[in-house]
């Protein structure tokens, strides 16, 4: 792959755009370009892959430990020591929104992988099949869908417990019908291909045409509706966490900390707005990301 | 009326049914899967072995689960939740109580995301790719990344704390709906921007666009009259997947603006453990939620022939 990139690379830099020889360029190196050029879409990629080392490094990034606490500063203000202050414990603003980047990213991944897993089967499924068995799935899919996803997160949460695993599970939970439906239409599309016809002619089995041919060829809208359902699946977290049904303390996390600094909006606003922002940038950047990539591989899930 | 229509409506009705029922089930099967004995919790530990066994006993706990599950099921389609365990009121009055106060935000709420979400997606697609254009989308791409919790108190910050010119909790006067309204709307708002502008420029480029402006009418009425009209179809269905989230993000500024609505009637519940409250609430919501849908599609089947044939197939 790197190879290949490199070429193209190469004969981009030889010959204008216009006689760009797109037999050479994969469906994703072409998309992988287009990406390049966008200057926004690497703007948040850059943010996004920072905000992954800040995650991955926060122990060696974060001035203080998370739940580190400076009684001798208890509620400060902004100071050289600690650069966006500390809160009720003392404890270093700066320090735990660089740890809540943990949870918010991790959310992300994972609720993200459990609705795109569960979404992705049940959606093949019920397009491959069709008939009773797509009835069913579709019934199946209104049924988790009629209820406002915020609120079948909390009550999943009231049936699991609190805690950042359940978190994951609970937002997955809640993801997968959306998934699911574009799966499901997009495999109806799919199957009539002739690429569908041939391998059932050379002895496909129907598992075999579904995982080998018709999931694969959906890749690059699961690629996209993930990058989209990401920043949702994050603001879902934080919410959860505000809530005080998600994250508990003393583990830091961005909708916890709000939840907890809003007690104290008069005597220290800063606590309650720099955690937001760190949650604003976020989103943005995945949601930004996501359209690109969205024109990038699929335009034709423009109106999504 | 002819055939296919009655065999839309009544196989649209049977699937919402089934949809219904499945929704009890899932809630059913929740809140049996929940740790913690239910009878335990209502008495709040001071009660002994035997009597929490003759509660459950009364309450037809110790029945088999398809006992109970039938029971439920009679019961929630006919809106009988029970009592709260701590309020000792019927969950059906303090879910009449919860959804007048959530209704009134939603009202708040959509009207705020559909004037200025519409207004300003129309105006985006009028002055397209100029600056005006790109500051509402700008905006709105920023629109859609605030939570509405956080941007609630922010506005409690500026407006109640520093500005003083609007109260921050509570909904006793009009001017407490304002704070609440922006603050959930806002995200709603900047999403209908963005779909009215997409549908507005397709609109906009339609033959009978040109037609009206060949014929002489205004540029007023071609925006207004000719092009929203058709662009307003596609917004009309997003307004169902609206009033959902609505509902749903409802409990955060409530809970912000410290309002006793539904969403907070529900997480005071799970917080409490109070059964049949949770239960309640989740049914009642999903229930708003697709009778709503069943009559947006019974409508548009009426009017659009095509939706019938899409749906069926």
């Amino acid at each position: 792959m790197g190879n290949t990139e490199i070429e193209n690379a190469k004969i981009e830099k030889r010959l204008p755009a216009s006689e760009n020889p797109v037999k050479f360029t994969s469906f994703y190196h072409d998309a992988v370009r287009r990406l390049r050029r966008d200057k926004i879409a690497t703007v948040c990629f850059v943010f996004i892959v920072f905000m992954a080392l800040t995650a991955l490094f926060a122990p060696l990034i974060a001035p203080y430990d998370q739940s580190y606490q400076d009684i001798e500063a208890v509620m400060s203000r902004p100071t050289p020591k600690h650069w966006l202050g500390t809160d009720e414990f003392g404890r270093d603003i700066l320090s735990r929104i660089v740890y809540g980047a943990r949870v918010s990213l991790a959310v992300g991944i994972v609720a993200e992988a459990i609705a795109i897993t569960i979404g992705v089967v049940l959606g093949a499924l019920a397009g491959f099949y069709g008939g009773k068995t797509d009835a069913v799935i579709s019934r199946v899919i209104e049924m988790f869908a009629a209820f406002p996803q915020i609120l079948f997160a909390i009550v999943i949460m009231f049936v699991f417990g609190t805690g950042v695993i359940n978190v994951f599970f609970a937002i997955g939970f809640v993801g997968w019908t959306s998934v699911a439906r574009v799966i499901r239409a997009q495999v109806i599309q799919l199957k009539e291909n002739e690429y569908v016809e041939a391998a059932r002619a050379s002895g496909g089995s129907n598992l075999a045409i579904v995982a080998r041919h018709l999931i694969p060829n959906c890749l690059s809208t699961i690629i996209v509706i993930a990058t989209m359902e990401i920043p949702a699946d994050i603001m879902y977290e934080a919410s959860l966490s505000f809530l005080g049904l998600g994250v508990q303390p003393p583990q830091s996390s961005w909708g916890e900390m709000i939840s907890v600094a809003r007690r104290h909006l008069r005597s220290n606003p800063g606590y309650s707005i720099y955690p937001g922002i760190a949650l604003v940038l976020t989103v943005l950047a995945f949601n930004l990301l996501g359209d690109a990539l969205r024109d990038a591989l699929d335009p034709k899930l423009k109106n999504l | 009326m002819d055939f296919l229509l009655l065999k839309f409506i009544l196989n649209r009705l049977w699937q919402a049914v089934v949809v219904l029922v499945g929704v009890t089930l899932i809630v059913f099967v929740m809140v049996n899967v929940a740790p913690g004995d239910p009878v335990a919790v209502m008495m709040e530990k001071k009660a002994d072995a035997a009597t929490i066994e003759r509660i459950r006993q009364q309450m037809g706990l110790n029945d088999p689960l398809y006992v109970q599950y039938w029971t439920f099921l009679k019961n929630s389609f006919s809106g009988d939740f029970g009592n709260s365990y701590f309020q000792k009121l019927p969950v059906r009055a303090l879910l009449a109580r919860g959804f007048a106060v959530t209704g009134s935000i939603a009202v708040g709420v959509l009207l705020f995301s559909i004037a200025v979400g519409i207004l300003m997606g129309i105006l985006a697609a009028v002055f397209r790719g100029r600056s005006a254009d790109r500051l509402i989308m700008l905006v709105s791409t920023l629109g859609m990344a605030l939570p509405s919790f956080w941007l609630a108190i922010i506005l409690q910050l500026v407006f109640g704390l520093w500005l003083k010119v609007l109260p921050i909790s509570g909904l006793k006067s009009f001017k407490a709906y304002i704070l609440p309204s922006v603050a959930l709307g806002m995200i709603y708002a900047a999403s209908l921007a963005r779909l009215t502008r997409t549908n507005m420029l397709d609109a906009l480029n339609q033959d009978y666009v040109r037609t009206a402006r060949s014929k002489g009418a205004g540029e007023t009425a071609v925006v207004v009259v000719h092009a929203f009209r058709n662009a307003a179809i596609p917004i009309l269905t997003y307004l169902g997947t609206l009033m959902k989230s609505i509902l749903g993000g409802s409990v955060l500024v409530e809970t912000v603006f410290a309002i006793n609505g539904l969403g907070r009637l529900l997480v005071d519940g799970i917080m409490k453990r109070d059964i049949p409250v949770i239960q309640g609430c989740t049914i009642y919501i999903a229930a708003v939620f697709v009778l709503m849908n069943l009559v947006i599609d019974l409508v548009y089947g009426l009017i659009d022939p095509r939706i019938r044939a899409a749906k069926e197939s």
